[in-house]
């Protein structure tokens, strides 16, 4: 049996180990992937990824392919749909995407999961409790804010905006911009008393039973999804405490992907969102399929902002030798230090830029301590 | 303990009429009318760390996380587009992006529009709203002279009173979009200080109505 010293592994690899076993015990496989993909793909569902530079190269045959930017797209392509199963897959992979403002590309570690099939309120709340429980495993110090688009589509739908104000009003709920938002409406000749619901969407969050109480008689088309939020929290809150868990209407995705609901997570101490996911039928519609889904990623390359502060020292020892030092002899002071628990480096000069407790030299007395910085 | 916010401002004239409204807020922390070469200025007991950057800074500060929230032009969050929220609009540091030219500047469409500007991202946008065809100049400072040169046929750029345009024997064609500070906040801190910053930015909105 394989033993791992935790104290080597980042906080990213420590929660994959994590991530894996609380997927899997909740009956999901892991799905692999390779890291290539026809770009096709990609271009067909340009508004699905997060960032639209994609790495491309001209593979064997002359197709044209992609180092991977997303992992949802590919598991949806290459799950068939059937009447009755439910496809529950986790993954974890590197992703390929360019850095917003310099355009360079960047590898992420990401985690996550899809289920795909007949989604019903159950797999709607596992998925939602999984998510929470994902941010729970990196800290405890978590939110995972909640929306509807059934919600959001009901406020933008009685403005009857034009597309490009429609995105604009998005947009607006997207950055809590609510003088963005109603100037959009007034230069469109919305009356003031339709603007009421997209008000309270941009200025009411945090408290799912406050938030509720405060929209539900607002709302027309989106009751029966105020009613869906409703059942899922009363749910979630059996497994996750309450105060984790806001309604936030800003989280908001490309509706023409999304449908239902939409989630993202945050950790104190972590600049950007960590979890982000949701309802997606209308891809799977766009790609020829009867399924529906949901699912969520998590970025985990985020985590680095949480890593303890660095190691005092690189190595607890540093071994000196020179060219007359019987090697046999050197091999076995360097095992016995390592097989102690301790990190050495052997090496022949005093190394500079490098930290250690303590400096050994060895020599025909054996092994004598030269400085200790404990 | 009390949670800190870190407010990034602008530095210069704008910064600080958005400093007195802070401190007309309750906000305030003395030690920032110091003179001194100090960037950072604290007051433990309102809860509040100030600091001076860049204007174009302040919103890279708010999305990196360095800042809590802070106060941005809306040209540089149209121009950059930082993953922030963007909470209130100050009515402060009011102009507007405009498009200039030659007074006696005709369009023709026949031709490629060239256009000399700081703001790339606004004039790709603008006019790709318009379906012109443009070329973009990117140009640092003394945006005005690109025209008299033969540089551009046009410029977009932020006006103020328009003296500058007018000292160039320029004049405005067309406005892009209005242009103010506006109060911005990380995505992520809002969602843990979500108390603070909504009480701060209240008080601000209020002395904003009270202004008129």
């Amino acid at each position: 049996m394989m033993k791992i010293n935790e104290k080597v592994l980042k906080n990213g690899e420590k929660a994959i180990f994590a991530l894996r076993s609380l997927y899997r015990s909740y009956g999901y496989s892991q799905y692999k992937m390779s890291k290539f993909e026809e770009y096709d793909l990609y271009a067909e569902n340009k508004s699905f990824l997060v960032s639209d530079n994609i790495i491309t190269f001209t593979g064997a045959g002359g197709k044209l392919m992609a180092l991977k930017p997303d992992v949802t797209l590919s598991i949806v392509k290459s799950t068939k749909d059937s009447d009755m199963a439910l496809n529950k897959v986790y993954y974890n992979e590197n992703v390929y995407r360019a850095e917003k403002g310099t355009g360079d590309f960047k590898e992420i570690m990401q985690a996550g999961l899809e289920c795909i099939g007949d989604i019903d309120d159950y797999c709607l709340c596992e998925v939602l409790m999984l998510a929470a429980k994902s941010l729970s495993i990196i800290s405890e110090d978590f939110v995972l804010d909640i929306s509807h688009h059934g919600i959001v589509a009901d406020a933008l739908d009685r403005l009857n905006l034009s597309g490009t104000a429609k995105a604009q009003v998005l947009s607006a709920i997207a950055d809590k911009n609510l003088h963005s938002a109603m100037a959009v409406c007034e230069s469109e000749g919305v009356p003031a008393k339709k603007t009421e619901l997209l008000k309270s969407l941009i200025t009411c969050y945090g408290d799912p039973k406050k938030v509720l109480d405060k929209i539900e008689p607002q709302l027309s088309e989106g009751k029966a999804a105020a009613k869906e939020l409703k059942r899922l929290i009363e749910l979630l809150g059996k497994n996750i405490p309450q105060d984790k868990i806001r309604l936030d209407f800003s989280v908001a995705g490309d509706m023409s992907y999304y449908n239902g609901l939409a989630f993202s997570g945050f950790i104190q101490g972590i600049s950007q969102k960590v979890l982000s996911g949701g309802r997606y039928d209308n891809l799977l519609r766009k790609m020829g399929r009867k399924s529906n889904a949901v699912g969520f990623a998590l970025y985990l390359d985020l985590l680095e902002e949480l890593e303890d502060e660095a190691d005092e020292y690189d190595f607890d020892a540093v071994l000196l030798y020179d060219d007359k030092t019987d090697i046999s002899e050197l091999k076995k002071a360097v095992d016995s230090i390592a097989l102690s628990g301790k990190s050495v480096k052997a090496q022949k000069g005093i190394p500079e830029k490098i930290r250690y407790k303590t400096l050994m030299k060895i020599g025909e007395k054996g092994v004598e301590i030269l400085e200790e910085n404990a | 303990m009390k949670k800190m916010l870190n407010i990034a401002l602008p530095k210069g004239r704008l910064g600080e009429k958005v400093y007195a409204m802070f401190e007309q807020a309750g906000f305030e922390c003395p030690s920032i009318k110091e003179n001194s070469r100090k960037l950072i200025f604290e007051n433990e007991e309102k809860g509040v760390r100030y600091f001076w950057v860049k204007p174009s800074d302040v919103a890279i500060y708010v999305e990196r996380g360095a800042a809590d929230i802070g106060v941005a032009g809306k040209d540089i969050l149209l121009e950059y587009e930082p993953d922030v929220y963007e909470l209130l609009d100050l009515g402060v540091g009011v102009c507007r992006m405009a498009v200039a030219a030659k007074k006696d500047f005709r369009d023709d469409t026949r031709k490629t529009l060239k256009v000399a500007t700081k703001f790339t991202n606004i004039a790709r946008n603008y006019y790709s709203s318009l379906g012109r065809d443009i070329d973009i100049i990117h140009l640092n400072g003394s945006i005005e002279i690109a025209p008299i040169l033969g540089l551009s046929d046009v410029i977009v750029d932020i006006v103020e009173t328009g003296t500058t345009l007018k000292e160039n024997d320029l004049c405005v064609v067309e406005t892009v979009v209005p242009i103010s500070a506006r109060l911005i906040a990380n995505k992520a801190s809002f969602k843990f200080a979500s108390y603070e910053i909504e009480n701060l930015k209240n008080n601000i909105a209020e002395i904003i109505r009270a202004k008129g």
